[in-house]
């Protein structure tokens, strides 16, 4: 293919500037200025001029390039050999993951920065049940999350209850809830079922912000008890009848070791979510949830129950999301009804889609995109977001299907293509 | 008596600015099967560049209310009718015949990014505008409680019912209107038999941009406040109300709007604020329970 004359780039470049300059005109020219007097405007012309520039010379240049570049004919890699690849990376990463903590280029703030990291990869592994194996489209998964940090919150500074006690607990509930919801609204189809979980997450994020004696309201919760590792904490020194981790191995006491215990707890939850996904995908139940995905009418016909297999994956996703809430209340040992809004659901499922539905690899690759790339980035607070949107949107454009997708099915039959 | 008027007026006001917006995503739903979850944003900017429209007018043009809020509502459209142009044919349009999901993720980074847009090119401030409509009617005077219309809410409603008149005569009767309803039966047919189906999404995109964006002026006035945050919740609530009146209908978003606008009002009138959304959503997983396809929505035939 021949590069297109410049001259259709030269008009495609000035359209694209007309555009921009439009769009830039009211929102970028004009600056609304707040004092005591009242509202009034403020002018900055030169922006709308840069804007309509860099635009325009985008597309011009885009243009120019998509006229000389030859799509690359690399043959695709056999699928055989992808799963491989895949399985490697895999192990290559829990195997960091695990030595994460001990490389001489680590400290509490890189662990601190994985931890953050792995409770969204794990939310990611829990939504990928729903979305990306059950193909139901969960816009609410927050909520479920909302609900397992404030069951292990309200016990714990509630009854006293410890940790360890209440994650299954906590996890129990997010399950329920999760029947709860599901159990009505599980006849409607995709759409209609996206806003009523967003719907339910907005429900329960209310109810969080205004039920003040239960929840605390909007100032939330504060103080929540640390885990401990078979009884022993990590603290300076111990209350009576305890005794501190650094004591009982003899160490020096220092706030990393904390740090790193629960950037371990929250790897094993999250190592167990996949190795339960992983697992279940190979039983009767797991298959069902992909077959659905593809065909429901086809399944019913062949005498599953849709309202119970859509149930269980609605439940399961939930419980890993509790488990995945109540280990943020109690790294934070704070949490308010903030943590818990629809932004909140959006990057989970964003994470999912992006990784490519149904693959695990891919939902650590987008987690690590979406949510450590910007970490890294905190200084540029305000264009953080934006950044974080344009990327979302760069990457579906890019790839439609999410950076590593697969809907094979798990399960083939022999000799079956 | 009185309280109940006064809730029903409010409600009905509220319910005229949803409808505005629950246009836009149920069109864009009909003819694409996408939630354009970027919308509740659109109308953000819509307010934005309502204010500043505004704000120049009044710069410009000197005294006349009527003439600077015309002059408003006009630029208002235009460029907020750009904007959703723009918002389709960068971030949707590469993306149709991809997986499903795929635009719904573009949207709601495209929301992402045109919220914190808005927050940086205008400031995270909330920003408040004198009333500029003043005066409106006593209509009732009980005991010791007043029902009042003001004249910004005759606006409201006047508006509402004109854009509507307006834009069923588009649907139906124009050829335009022709193009998109054959692109929403059937969109490779309609472009087999010569429809421009990229120019009618085009169109069906600047439309519903074009009514947020006069809800968007309506709430500048109305509530005399705006942030760069405004956009989620009226976009959320304005899904509910396509949804609750059968997504793709045209009339049901109107209906599914005034319906939750009245929820609230009366909700908030006799029982308690605070938990007004809850009362709204909860109505909506109710009707769909019964009539899963909203209330004037059209069965869904599955076909095999």
């Amino acid at each position: 293919m021949k590069a297109p004359p410049i001259a259709a780039a030269l008009r495609e470049g000035l359209a694209g500037a007309l555009v921009a300059a439009g769009l830039a005109l009211p929102m970028l020219g004009f600056r609304l200025v707040d004092s005591a007097q009242g509202l009034s405007l403020g002018t900055r012309f030169d922006w709308v001029l840069w804007a309509a520039l860099i635009v325009g010379l985008g597309r011009f240049a885009m243009t120019i390039l998509r006229g000389a570049w030859q799509p690359s004919q690399a043959p695709a890699m056999g699928e055989a050999k992808a799963a491989r690849l895949r399985l490697m990376a895999g192990w290559a990463l829990a195997g960091l993951a695990i030595t994460l903590p001990f490389l001489p280029f680590s400290d509490r703030n890189l662990v601190d920065k994985a931890t953050l990291v792995l409770i969204y990869v794990m939310l990611g592994w829990g939504l990928n049940i729903v979305v990306g194996l059950a193909g139901l489209l969960d816009l609410g998964f927050v909520a479920f999350y909302a609900v397992g940090a404030y069951s292990y919150a309200l016990l714990a500074t509630g009854l006293g209850w410890s940790f360890w006690l209440c994650l299954p607990l906590a996890g129990l509930f997010a399950a329920g809830f999760g029947v709860a919801l599901g159990f009505p609204v599980l006849r409607l189809r995709g759409d209609y079922l996206a806003i009523v979980t967003l719907g339910f997450g907005e429900i329960i994020r209310v109810i969080l912000q205004n039920w003040q004696d239960f929840t605390g309201g909007p100032s939330g919760i504060s103080s929540i008890p640390r885990p401990t590792l078979f009884g022993l904490r990590f603290m300076a020194s111990a209350p009576d009848g305890h005794q501190t981790f650094a004591d009982y191995f003899g160490l020096a006491f220092s706030g990393d070791h904390r740090v790193i215990f629960l950037y371990f707890i929250i790897l094993g939850l999250a190592l167990l979510t996949n190795l339960f996904t992983l697992r279940i995908r190979r039983l009767p139940i797991g298959r069902a949830w992909e077959a659905l995905r593809e065909d429901e009418i086809a399944c019913r016909s062949l005498g599953l129950n849709p309202t119970t297999i859509k149930l269980s994956a609605f439940a399961l996703g939930a419980m890993f999301a509790g488990f995945a809430g109540s280990f943020f209340a109690t790294r934070q040992g704070f949490i308010s009804p903030e943590s818990f809004s629809f932004i909140e659901s959006a990057v989970i499922l964003a994470i999912v889609v992006l990784g490519g539905m149904g693959s695990q690899i891919g939902v650590v690759l987008a987690a690590l995109i979406l949510v450590g790339l910007p970490e890294w980035f905190r200084e540029l607070q305000q264009y953080r977001m934006i950044a974080f949107g344009g990327a979302m949107v760069l990457i579906m454009l890019w790839k439609p299907s999410g950076l590593l997708s697969s809907r094979a099915p798990t399960i083939r039959l022999k000799g079956a293509k | 008596m009185e309280y109940f008027l006064q809730q029903l007026i409010n409600g009905l006001t509220l319910g005229a600015i949803y409808g505005l917006i629950a246009i836009g995503y149920t069109m864009v739903y009909g003819i694409i099967g996408m939630i354009n979850f970027a919308h509740g944003e659109v109308y953000m900017l819509g307010a934005f560049i309502a204010l500043i429209a505004y704000l120049v007018s009044t710069l410009v043009g000197g005294q006349s209310v009527a003439l600077g809020l015309m002059a408003a509502l006009l630029a208002t459209m235009l460029f907020t009718g750009l904007w959703g142009w723009a918002i389709e044919r960068v971030a949707y349009r590469p993306l149709r015949g991809a997986p499903k999901l795929a635009p719904l993720i573009s949207a709601i980074g495209m929301s992402i990014v045109l919220q914190n847009f808005a927050q940086i090119s205008q400031g995270a401030r909330v920003k408040p505008l004198p009333p500029v409509i003043g005066g409106g009617f006593e209509l009732m005077t009980g005991d010791d409680f007043t029902v009042s219309l003001s004249s910004l809410q005759i606006v409201i409603m006047v508006v509402t019912v004109v854009l509507m008149a307006l834009f069923t005569w588009i649907i139906t009767r124009t050829p335009l209107g022709r193009a998109q309803r054959a692109t929403e039966q059937d969109m490779k047919m309609a472009a087999l038999l010569g429809v421009d189906v990229d120019r009618v999404i085009s169109a069906t995109f600047v439309m519903g941009a074009v009514l947020a964006s006069v809800a968007g002026l309506m709430v500048t006035l109305y509530y005399g406040v705006i942030d760069f945050y405004i956009g989620f919740l009226a976009g959320i609530k304005a899904f509910t109300a396509a949804v609750l009146g059968g997504i793709g209908s045209l009339p049901g978003a109107m209906l599914g709007g005034l319906l939750l606008g009245l929820i609230e009002a009366f909700w908030s009138g006799y029982f308690s604020i605070e938990y007004k959304d809850v009362a709204a959503f909860s109505i909506l997983v109710l009707v769909l329970l019964f009539r899963p396809t909203g209330l004037l929505g059209r069965p869904e035939v599955e076909k095999i």
